[in-house]
């Protein structure tokens, strides 16, 4: 199987534009034979949206995402959006296409509200951490915000992901160290995870500056020992391909049976008591 | 460089990665003014050390050719500023642009004699801003701005004067930070050991009149803005209470400085407020 993880650098509220830079990446991609095309998170739009979030939303079956599914051809897409519920709630979203038409939608669970982050100000969180068949095995995807609770990828494993798909838009700060603070810490989560939980990680990051706030890109593929397979450079829009190999999630897992040992019965229990002792009900 | 090495085995915290604020603040740069839809970029060059820097790294990010220093002495201006921004200028193969505000400012001047050099200092800055901006449209060029993480936070600087510019690649590295890019960079040495100063009279600089050093603010500066240590913390740091509380009001009470005027709210969608939009829209 071979994926594309498409590092490209959005215009903040410009889906037109967006939308070509898709394009042009889609035919890229399908020249070099990926079989499944990543995006960052919110792809389609830009990132820190603030008010134009209203204005950017949209249906998952709009137009714009249609046809973007039909350019791909065989190929499957991830792209990123901001989603206009029918309830009229919106959410930071990402859908997974296949054939030309929606196949998995993952609603941003964890919204960062916090330095520089205003994410839970404009979308509503998401309530379901899900895995979902594709053609090419069993997939889960979270974004960005979502990989940071160890809880996140530990529920994909267990509900039987391969491959977890990870679009972000992480921002570069603090330049004391030998690299980006933030993606070293990226880096070592997804390194951590896909050892702790025998699962491919795919980390789809974009780059560009808005209002001085810069991306830094770096996507990378992580295979199920923990080793990055391939990371892409920094600050620069790129297409990263890599050839993966599902068999590495068998030898990972024959190797560390950690998904075997788990004991999800003790993990629900001892979560059940917390919740309670939490709550005040009960005895604990 | 010896001096800058020494402060950095100082406060290790403050050492930047060279290449990498390097290859993200011209990155950064490059995108912000292009996507502007400008390719040039115009920058108020005083002889000193934190235009310098703007300068060198507005000159790796566009290419010398698209860089315009202007120079703005005062009559009272020292001869050594202008030769040390001559250095810069030559260094960096840009064109340069002299214009001596001392017309304009003894005019003003002349209708109150009795004004102070803080007074005269502010509208100094003022004028060069104006000449900034009216050379920025004709040179269709963007204003480069050249404050430091260190003077912004301390409010060491005129609103409207030379705070005011289209970005700035150098707001968020402190003075120190500012000091070790610059010697990476390949500023002219003789900017880079001299003492910082505003220029406004004769052997004013930035420390005496401060009170403090540049290298001792930074380092409580870190810790009390960055690390948000407490006054106990920072004083079992060394720090002494009355340099602590002179920072602290300094901060705070040159907030207004840093901020966009305040608009009286009477409508439902008030700019700033609940109209929130980045300045990148659309872009």
């Amino acid at each position: 199987m071979r994926v594309g993880l498409a590092q490209i650098r959005p215009h903040l509220g410009r889906v037109d534009i967006n939308v070509e830079l898709h394009r042009e990446m889609i035919h890229r991609a399908r020249e070099e034979q990926v079989d499944l095309l990543i995006f960052p998170e919110l792809s389609l739009t830009g990132y820190n949206l603030l008010d134009l979030t209203y204005e950017m939303a949209m249906d998952p079956f709009s137009p714009e995402i249609q046809r973007l599914a039909q350019e791909a051809g065989e190929m499957d897409l991830v792209i990123g959006f901001i989603e206009h519920s029918p309830e009229h709630i919106l959410y930071n979203s990402a859908a997974y296409l296949t054939a030309g038409n929606l196949h998995y939608l993952h609603r941003k669970v964890y919204l960062p509200t916090y330095g520089m982050f205003d994410e839970g100000r404009y979308v509503g969180q998401g309530q379901v951490i899900r895995s979902f068949p594709t053609r090419f095995g069993q997939f889960g995807m979270l974004i960005c915000e979502d990989f940071w609770h160890l809880s996140a990828p530990y529920l994909l494993a267990q509900d039987g992901a391969h491959l977890i798909i990870v679009p972000s838009n992480s921002p570069g700060q603090d330049l004391t160290g030998p690299e980006l603070r933030a993606q070293e810490s990226w880096y070592s989560l997804l390194k951590n995870y896909a050892l702790l939980s025998g699962t491919y990680l795919l980390f789809a990051n974009r780059v560009g500056t808005e209002d001085g706030i810069t991306f830094y890109g770096g996507s990378a593929v992580v295979d199920p020992f923990g080793k990055i397979e391939k990371k892409a450079g920094l600050f620069k829009e790129a297409l990263l391909v890599v050839d993966i190999d599902m068999e590495k999630v068998k030898k990972a897992r024959f190797q560390m049976p950690l998904l075997r040992d788990e004991n999800l019965d003790l993990t629900i229990r001892e979560l059940n008591r917390i919740k309670r002792k939490r709550t005040g009900e009960g005895t604990w | 460089m010896q001096m800058i090495e020494e402060m950095l085995e100082q406060a290790p915290y403050l050492r930047l990665n060279e290449e990498l604020a390097t290859t993200l603040l011209t990155t950064a740069l490059r995108e912000e003014v292009n996507k502007a839809g400008f390719n040039k970029v115009i920058i108020g060059l005083s002889g000193g050390i934190d235009s310098a820097l703007s300068l060198y790294l507005a000159v790796k990010a566009f290419g010398p050719e698209n860089v315009v220093a202007v120079r703005m002495p005062y009559k009272t201006s020292s001869p050594a500023s202008l030769e040390d921004a001559q250095a810069a200028i030559d260094g960096t193969g840009v064109e340069s642009i002299t214009i001596d505000i001392t017309p304009q400012i003894d005019a003003y001047f002349e209708q109150f004699p009795e004004a102070t050099p803080l007074r005269r200092g502010n509208k100094m800055a003022r004028e060069r801003m104006t000449i900034l901006y009216d050379l920025s449209a004709a040179y269709d060029a963007l204003v480069v701005g050249t404050s430091n993480r260190t003077e912004i936070l301390l409010g060491y600087g005129t609103q409207y004067g030379d705070t005011a510019s289209a970005i700035n690649p150098i707001g968020d590295l402190y003075k120190t930070q500012v000091r070790q890019l610059s010697a990476y960079l390949n500023v002219p040495e003789q900017i880079i050991t001299k003492a910082p100063s505003a220029d406004l009279w004769e052997a004013q600089t930035d420390e005496s009149e401060l009170g403090f050093s540049y290298f001792d603010v930074d380092r409580l500066l870190y810790f009390m803005i960055d690390q948000r240590y407490t006054l106990d913390q920072l004083r079992a740091l060394g720090f002494e209470d009355d340099f602590i509380e002179r920072v602290s009001k300094r901060i705070i009470r040159n907030q207004y400085k840093r901020t966009m005027p305040i608009i009286l709210k009477t409508g439902t969608r008030t700019v700033g407020m609940d109209f929130r939009y980045l300045r990148d829209w659309g872009l």
